[in-house]
């Protein structure tokens, strides 16, 4: 043990797979993967969706559950002690700052979309989400209340009901992580996730059961629906668009929720002999069900009976969740009773989220300074509530958080798990990562997934990321070979430069500063408290 | 819904139904094999006497 003052365990074997699939369940589950698949074309998409995984998301999950439960031995459980630890380099902790400010600066937008979610349901449990039959009353409506339309538009008078919703769920959040890892995340994901599945499976058999709600439109059926979802396109034509692999390895990338920090804080806490071959796999497995099996059922199909193709395309993950699905529910039967089940669904996935967002934080905070959990608590919540009062007075067309979305909760995202995977097949070392991983494993990890690690994953990575630079930062063209910056480099240089925009990125820069400062004066108790360490042992 | 989009739909659907429902079968049902540790009353060294 070196300096971290936390002793904590997950309580059981269960407990820790919910906490990790809560973790990765989230909003685009139901909203952005249907969507993506439908753009592209299923069969196509799913085929890049399941290279993704095998190639992606199954080894860079068991990669953070090794180094996790490794780091966890040593006492450390965030991201920059467990670098410290693993690359004993005086650098290392330095480059774990991606494992502290990833979940933090997602928080800081994340809980203000949870808030949405709880605001849904209760304005459909009070019928105030009654709205006629035009899309854009519910699109008006959510612009409102989200304040798009203006900044600083919730903290006026009469319009501040987003910031009401924000207050109960920021305070739920902060009174869970103080709870502590048993009885507050791992006792709320062993009700939540179970719900959620239950929620899921009920809507699921609304939605299939919806038969053809206006016999005036015969085409606008469930199996249509279906249909619209599923049916393959001319799948090798469209393999070889370089966009759809890079939608496929986003999905899976930001679904498992690899490469945020959360996994490898969380797989910290186990004891050695705990097993994280077969929890890792189960984790990712109840993240899939979600996504594939209740999100790839349920949302596209439901927009298409009522609302035909002409509902669903070019829609956004925010339009289609907070626009186009409240039209939906509001068409069906019990409106009041499927749309609040529906916005309740979203609600426990974003709240099993956003707290495991929180635990690296904490994590750091108590083990690099030695802070008490309620000092940790309180410092943690002081930082956040500042950025997430930041992201809602920049309300208008959410500029904030679609910037810090966008260098933070994807940029950053692809440099940690890239880190990641290097640190177990090159630094580590994979023979010795290997038979770490199966240390108390139940089932062994085929032997092909060797080489993957090694070389596969962080070349598929580091390609995936190329792409993502070249299309989706300097605007590559493929039809005409020409580049235009897209608008999150327009915001931020040029005559164009938008002033929220440069906030927030100053922003994201002040949070990086703040943590490295912390990190000099962690590295100095974890140097200090390393020989005292050895001399006990 | 096409032939296509059946069949595409069952492989995505029934492998990560699949899948999720083994993985949960390890996890709940079957139980781990308790390690056996040959100890010393393990050991027949052929010497004692029946009693």
């Amino acid at each position: 043990m070196t300096c971290a003052q936390s002793r904590e365990r997950w309580s059981s074997r269960l407990g820790v797979i919910l906490a990790v699939a809560g973790s990765a369940v989230g909003l685009g589950n139901f909203l952005r993967f249907p969507g993506l698949a439908a753009q592209y074309g299923s069969g196509a998409f799913m085929i890049a969706y399941f290279t993704s995984l095998i190639l992606l998301g199954i080894p860079i999950c068991w990669v953070e559950w090794t180094l996790g439960r490794y780091a966890g031995q040593m006492g450390f459980h965030s991201s920059p002690g467990i670098l410290h630890a693993i690359t004993r380099h005086p650098a290392g902790k330095y480059i774990g700052v991606l494992g502290v400010i990833i979940p933090v600066i997602i928080y800081m937008y994340y809980v203000y979309v949870e808030a949405w979610c709880l605001g849904y349901v209760v304005f459909f449990l009070t019928g105030k989400l009654d709205l006629g039959n035009d899309v854009a009353a519910y699109g008006e409506f959510w612009a409102r209340f989200v304040g798009a339309t203006e900044n600083g538009l919730t903290f006026s008078a009469g319009h501040n009901q987003a910031v009401l919703f924000l207050m109960v769920v920021f305070a739920l959040n902060f009174v869970l992580i103080y709870r502590g890892l048993v009885r507050g995340i791992e006792l709320f994901c062993k009700y939540a996730m179970p719900a959620l599945v239950l929620l899921g499976l009920v809507i699921l058999v609304r939605v299939l059961t919806l038969g053809t709600p206006d016999p005036s439109k015969p085409e606008q059926n469930v199996l249509n629906g279906l249909g619209y979802m599923w049916n393959p396109g001319n799948v090798w034509e469209q393999l070889r668009n370089p966009q759809l692999w890079l939608a496929a390895a986003g999905q899976i990338f930001f679904s498992l929720s690899v490469g945020f920090g959360v996994v490898i804080t969380y797989a910290s806490y186990l004891s050695r002999k705990n097993d994280i071959v077969l929890s890792g796999l189960t984790s990712a497995a109840a993240n899939e069900f979600c996504e594939v099996a209740l999100g790839g059922l349920i949302t596209v199909p439901a927009a298409y009976v009522f609302l035909g193709a002409a509902g669903i395309v070019g829609q956004g993950t925010f339009s289609l969740g907070f626009k186009v699905l409240p039209l939906v529910f509001s068409k069906m039967p019990l409106p009041w009773l499927f749309g609040a089940l529906f916005f309740l669904l979203l609600f426990l996935a974003a709240v099993t989220s956003s707290l495991s967002m929180l635990q690296p934080g904490i994590a750091f905070l108590e083990e690099g300074l030695g802070l008490t959990r309620r000092q940790s608590v309180a410092l943690l919540g002081l930082l956040t509530a500042l950025g997430c009062t930041f992201v809602v007075y920049f309300s208008k067309d959410l500029k904030a958080l679609d910037t810090l979305d966008f260098w933070v909760g994807t940029v950053c995202i692809f440099l940690m798990a890239t880190v990641l995977v290097i640190l177990f097949g090159w630094v580590l070392g994979l023979e010795r990562g290997w038979e770490e991983a199966h240390y108390g494993a139940e089932m062994r990890i085929p032997a092909f997934f060797k080489p993957i690690i090694k070389y596969v994953s962080p070349l598929y990575l580091l390609g995936v990321f190329a792409l993502f630079v070249l299309f989706n930062v300097l605007g590559f063209d493929p039809q005409t070979g020409q580049f235009k910056p897209t608008s999150y480099v327009r915001d931020l240089v040029g005559r164009d430069a938008d002033p929220v925009a440069r906030l927030s990125v100053l922003l994201i820069g002040i949070v990086v500063c703040f943590f490295l400062v912390l990190i000099a004066t962690a590295g100095r108790r974890w140097d200090k408290a390393a020989p005292k360490a050895r001399n006990q042992n | 819904m096409t032939l296509g989009g059946w069949i595409i739909m069952g492989l995505s659907v029934g492998l990560v139904t699949a899948l999720f429902a083994w993985c949960l079968y390890r996890v709940l049902v079957r139980k781990p094999p308790v390690e056996k540790l040959h100890g010393i009353e393990d050991i027949d060294t052929q010497d004692t006497e029946p009693e």
